[in-house]
């Protein structure tokens, strides 16, 4: 499967692209995709574990099952406000 | 009440949205585009944001105030796109029948929009620089 994932701020600067696609599989978890992220993004990588990651707009934990259809999202440290 | 918007946000509307016989007490809180960061000259900022997210993020802040404290009405808003100087990038507007309720759920709603709702400002500095701002990480080489 194909999971996308959203770069937001610093992390699409760096990787140059507002999506990364990522060829899968099978099912993973968060963990595995950000591993698989530096891998395959190297640019991101030193950003990466300073991140979180979000499924369906909710943030997750690495241990978080990725399943295809999924929306995923790299989220920088926020500065909103 | 959530609102993300790319115009420019208004006081008084947020403070007639929360105002109400049934509160004692309306706290209005802004967020502004400061020119000044220990002394290095902003020229303007420019937000972005995960909006999906940023609109169910700020949808649980109000839920969760609203449950911690006894409040009669919540507005928070953020301006997304460019906000000059001293014009509000955020807006909370909070009503409770006494007082100690709005000032509390204010405080905590900045503080914890500030932690987790995915916004992200852009300072475009007097000396040329733009950057992301993104606390708790390196400076970028």
């Amino acid at each position: 499967m194909i999971v996308h994932v959203r770069l937001f701020a610093a992390a699409r600067e760096l990787a140059g692209r507002e999506v990364v696609e990522i060829l899968v599989e099978e099912a993973l978890t968060v963990g595995d995709l950000r591993a698989l992220l530096a891998t395959q993004v190297p640019a991101l990588a030193p950003l990466l574990p300073h991140v979180r990651l979000a499924v369906n707009s909710s943030y997750a934990s690495d241990a978080t099952q990725v399943a295809a259809g999924d929306e995923v999202a790299c989220i920088p440290p926020v500065s909103g406000g | 009440m959530i609102r993300l918007t790319d115009a420019p946000l208004d006081s008084q509307t947020g403070i007639a949205q929360v105002q109400s016989t049934q509160a004692g007490a309306v706290v209005l809180f802004l967020g502004t585009t400061r020119e000044f960061t220990r002394g290095r000259q902003t020229l303007t900022l420019i937000y972005d944001g995960y909006r999906e997210m940023a609109e169910r993020e700020l949808q649980r802040l109000e839920t969760t105030a609203s449950e911690r404290w006894s409040l009669t009405a919540c507005l928070i808003e953020h301006r997304l796109g460019e906000v000059p100087l001293g014009e509000a990038s955020v807006l909370v507007a909070v009503s409770s029948p006494h007082r100690k309720d709005a000032f509390e759920a204010a405080q905590w709603i900045m503080d914890t929009l500030k932690q987790d709702v995915p916004i992200w400002k852009q300072e475009h500095w007097a000396d040329g620089q733009v950057e992301w701002v993104h606390p708790g990480l390196p400076p970028a080489e």
